[in-house]
């Protein structure tokens, strides 16, 4: 997840090319126009036969799809010039806070790919999937004995789908128990969006939590605010500041002696895999982020997987589909199972198998040692920055991210989204900016283990000059930032003033 | 280990960066007695090793395509060019997250927009989103959307919607408050939709090709909801009928969700798939997901970025429109591109070729001695088996024929234990047809 430029939409002033190629390009960079424009109208890419009519659907048929093709290398063409004007985490540092952009390993590509997973139907008989079942049984051993819980249920489809997924097994736990007039979650004010979002859509009204000025939750106002109405609270551990929540078995217990229920968000379980078990500072529900934690990629916005780990007292309610013992080996069970169905079918299966083959490669030992460089990793950062820009919460360690404000950037006239921005001209993605809320011009900054020191130095060194440039006066070359990127800085009001949200042809 | 790049001495050097003795002292705020757990698992392993336990628990199963198959009901088996795959692998779609910094994500953000146009068009309707977990998911937020448009909060379900889809709507609009009525199982059942609507129906949602393959012209039930004012979702399970078939847009849908797995993306056993989602513009700041639209940049050149996002959750939190956060980008990319190879002419072509492979499969069944209950179709058929189905698709299976899906596997409580749910596609082969009608004559 991650909230990039909240609420501050670019309005960039208009601004005249240094040079331009007299074709639109620059350089290697192709201007690649879109599909409609490049396509053919009655070209086909694909080698097939032209079907019979099909007469016995009369009245019921289209005239035609309204759709351009491409013959192959066309399209080749196309998506490769497209695919050239994106950043990747194959090409750099990609220090996206609380996302968690680490290397996707291309052995759980591979894996993914073979035909006992790829080519294999959700609805064929179980007899002849009992390897796939196999492997969701052990991936869930894995998250099991990873996270210190009982339970997890396997077929949210993404984090905020897992997040649904705990609190209906917490509104049904409740339900069940005669408390289903519990209708409030309490939020801290650092949380995730999709921690509200998700309290909303399930009916449920949110409170929000103070924060101390050392970054975790405010307990004296998390004890005045449980109450009897209280269904549960949503804290993320570490929390969105990159800081361990210390007092994190109090707030369970002040939780549970409240009636109420303790969901965990685990976007950044990154920082404590194999080092730390949620189950054991009292957490009833957790997703996990297959996409994150476990290296599965994030495909330019997806897919993800978003498996929830459950107390003893969830489990009960977690929704179908649930694998199930017998003696002919692994089944399904489909139907009637806790508080009803997330999905269509059993999960993320492609995404299951680059994680277990992920946690195969690191194993135990590999694993705690991914927390461990994560988080030394963002502490060095950390180390190396906080001279010449301001941390958020400069005692102590950070965990795996590590967050400043904007003080550093007084009198400058740069912003941080201008900072951000002038990183794009030095090759690097930037940071979450003005996330989380709770601090002002936020810059969190999550370098993860796959770095190596060379390229952690070789970000320190880009950000380091640009904050002395930045000192120095140099506001124009933030305020136009990026200047070296495919396309300059975007007008992002005029897109949502006037949305275009499809081609049309031309005007004739 | 091959995933981490630090070695001890970098490490050591760092911790002189920070000033801390060790590592440890990074988790000093983690409570003592939760530190370092001893955790009961197998240390790491090398790629061979690795490969060789995955290959091992593959080989365990039967691929689809290992001979002959016959399942459908929401997940289908085609052909994907290798190109698709080729492309989705390159590292800045693969590894790139959401473009929400579009001076270096232009890529992603024109994929986007091409897709988009081509749902919408797919769909006969004005603008469709940049894509949802799964089709079930979509018809889910699709319920929800209209009960945000129209204010009310009954939603009626045709018997005619895919079980697993109507237990996802049930679970999700349900849980926001919303009145789901699902209609019982029925072959025809969508007219029977009509006489349910009533003033306080937000919605009502109907699958063609329907769970059991039946196609249904849905106008009339466009015009019965409009005039009671509610909405008509149109849900459809198996995208390729878009290249045949009347759009839901051309029929009155307002909404129109589909799962989009079988253009470009594998079975999966379930999962990721893409949820299609398109509606008629004026509803367009009520839609869950992302958008994808048209703007300049300050050299004014065209380029593209996420909008209208003040309808979602990273903005609007508890007052967003849907939770969802990460979608199926990578899968959009692949129905993006496969259609792209495809075109319309292509789509039409394929889809005439899905329609006749499933007129041969009616044919053999009928040979068979079977009941084919499905009065127009487009490539599945139900077909009433003598005895339960799940008996006859385990005897055939130990002819090596997968037959298809036993209704009583989506919906065991509805009565009709003795329906078989069919398919065929470009896939199927006259020789896979043959050897089903050889095993059921047996």
């Amino acid at each position: 997840m991650s909230m990039l430029n909240v609420g501050r939409p670019t309005r960039p002033e208009a601004a005249e090319p240094a040079q331009t190629s007299l074709t639109g390009g620059r350089g290697l960079l192709q201007d690649e126009p879109l599909l409609f424009e490049v396509g053919g109208w009655d070209k086909t890419g694909v080698d097939l036969p032209d079907g019979p009519n099909a007469d016995d659907l009369a009245g019921l048929t289209r005239d035609g799809v309204d759709l351009p093709g491409l013959s192959e290398p066309e399209a080749v063409r196309h998506y490769v010039r497209l695919s050239q004007k994106n950043h990747a985490i194959d090409l750099a540092l990609y220090p996206l806070g609380s996302c968690t952009m680490k290397h996707n390993p291309r052995l759980n590509e591979k894996m993914a790919r073979l035909a006992g997973f790829a080519d294999l139907h959700p609805l064929q008989p179980v007899s002849t999937t009992q390897g796939a079942l196999q492997l969701m049984d052990r991936l869930a051993h894995w998250l099991k004995t990873l996270t210190g819980m009982p339970a997890v249920a396997l077929s949210p489809k993404a984090g905020a789908h897992g997040e649904l997924c705990g609190l209906l097994c917490i509104k049904a736990a409740h339900e069940a128990a005669g408390q289903g007039h519990r209708r409030t979650v309490l939020v801290p004010t650092s949380a995730h969006g999709t921690n509200p979002a998700t309290a909303a859509f399930v009916g449920y009204s949110v409170t929000e939590i103070a924060q101390t000025d050392d970054g975790r939750v405010d307990l004296s106002d998390l004890a005045a605010k449980l109450g009897p109405d209280v269904a549960a609270i949503m804290v993320t551990n570490p929390n969105t500041c990159g800081l361990f929540e210390r007092d994190i078995i109090e707030i369970a217990r002040l939780t549970h002696d409240a009636g109420a229920y303790f969901y965990c968000d685990g976007a950044n379980f990154n920082a404590i895999v194999g080092k730390v078990r949620p189950g054991d500072l009292g957490v009833d529900a957790m997703h996990i982020n297959l996409h994150k934690t476990f290296s599965t990629p994030h495909g330019g916005g997806g897919p993800g997987a978003g498996p929830v780990v459950l107390s003893q007292a969830l489990a009960p309610f977690a929704p179908a589909p649930w694998i199930v013992s017998g003696p002919d080996g692994l089944g399904l069970q489909e139907q009637d199972a806790g508080f009803g169905r997330m999905c269509a079918f059993h999960g993320q299966m492609g995404m299951f198998v680059r994680a277990y083959a992920y946690m195969l490669s690191h194993g135990a030992d590999g694993l705690r040692q991914v927390a461990e460089d994560a988080v030394l990793n963002a502490n060095y950062v950390k180390a190396r920055l906080s001279d010449v820009m301001s941390p958020a919460f400069p005692e102590g360690p950070c965990m795996h991210e590590a967050l400043f404000d904007d003080a550093w950037l007084d009198g400058t006239g740069v912003t941080t989204l201008d900072f951000a921005k002038a990183m794009i001209d030095e090759g690097f993605h930037p940071m979450t900016m003005y996330f989380p809320l709770v601090v002002h011009g936020a810059m969190l900054i999550e370098p993860t283990e796959t770095e190596s020191k060379a390229e952690l130095d070789r970000f320190c060194e880009a950000l380091r000059a640009l904050a002395g440039a930045a000192k120095a006066g140099e506001a124009e070359r933030f305020k136009g930032a990026p200047f070296l990127a495919p396309l300059r800085r975007l007008d992002e009001t005029l897109a949502a003033r006037k949305p275009k949200l499809a081609w049309t042809p031309p005007a004739e | 280990m091959r995933y981490l790049p630090l070695t001890p001495e970098d490490r050591a050097q760092m911790l002189g960066v920070i000033g801390a003795p060790d590592v440890d002292a990074l988790f000093a705020d983690v409570p003592a007695a939760a530190r370092n757990p001893a955790i009961g698992l197998a240390p790491h392993a090398g790629e061979l090793e690795v490969e060789r336990e995955l290959s091992g628990l593959a080989a365990l199963n039967r691929a689809a395509g290992a001979g002959p198959f016959f399942c459908g009901a929401g997940a289908y088996r085609h052909h994907v060019p290798a190109t698709v795959d080729h492309i989705i692998q390159r590292s800045e779609f693969l590894t790139s997250y959401t473009p929400y910094q579009p001076e270096i994500a232009q890529g992603t953000l024109q994929v986007l927009f091409e897709f988009q146009t081509q749902v919408a068009r797919l769909t006969g309707l004005d603008v469709a989103n940049a894509s949802m977990y799964d089709g079930s998911t979509a018809c889910a937020e699709a319920v929800m959307m209209a009960q945000r448009v129209t204010r009310r909060e009954k939603a009626i379900l045709s018997g005619g919607l895919h079980p697993h889809y109507a237990a996802t709507t049930q679970t999700i609009a349900h849980a926001e408050g919303m009145e789901i009525v699902r209609q019982p199982a029925a072959i025809d059942a969508e007219a029977a939709v009509i006489e349910a609507i009533d003033a306080e129906t937000a919605c009502v949602v109907v699958q063609t090709p329907n769970v059991f393959g039946v196609v249904t012209d849905v106008s009339k039930i466009a015009e019965a909801a409009h005039a009671k004012g509610a909405l008509l979702i149109v849900v459809t399970t198996e995208a390729v009928a878009y290249g045949l078939l009347k759009s839901p847009g051309e029929m009155g849908a307002d909404i129109a969700v589909a799962e989009g797995q079988s253009i470009g993306n594998a079975l999966n056993y379930g999962g990721p798939y893409v949820g299609l989602f398109a509606c008629r513009e004026k509803f367009v700041r009520n839609m869950p997901g992302r958008l994808c639209g048209e703007t300049v940049d300050a050299e004014g050149r065209r380029g593209y970025v996420l909008t209208l996002s003040t309808r979602e959750q990273h903005i609007r939190r508890e007052k967003a429109t849907s939770n969802i956060c990460t979608n199926s980008g990578l899968c959009a990319l692949a129905f993006s591109i496969h259609l792209s190879l495809l075109g319309g002419k292509g789509l039409s072509q394929l889809a005439r070729v899905n329609h006749a492979r499933a007129r041969e499969l009616k044919a053999a069944v009928e040979a068979a001695g079977l009941e084919v209950l499905t009065p127009r179709f487009f490539n599945e058929i139900a077909v009433r088996t003598k005895g339960p189905a799940a008996d006859l698709v385990e005897r055939l299976l130990a002819d090596g024929v997968v037959a298809g899906v036993p209704f009583s596997r989506l919906d065991p409580g509805a009565g009709l234990d003795d329906v078989l749910l069919l398919c065929a596609t470009e896939t199927t082969t006259s020789d896979d047809i043959a050897a089903l009608k050889d095993a059921l004559a047996r």
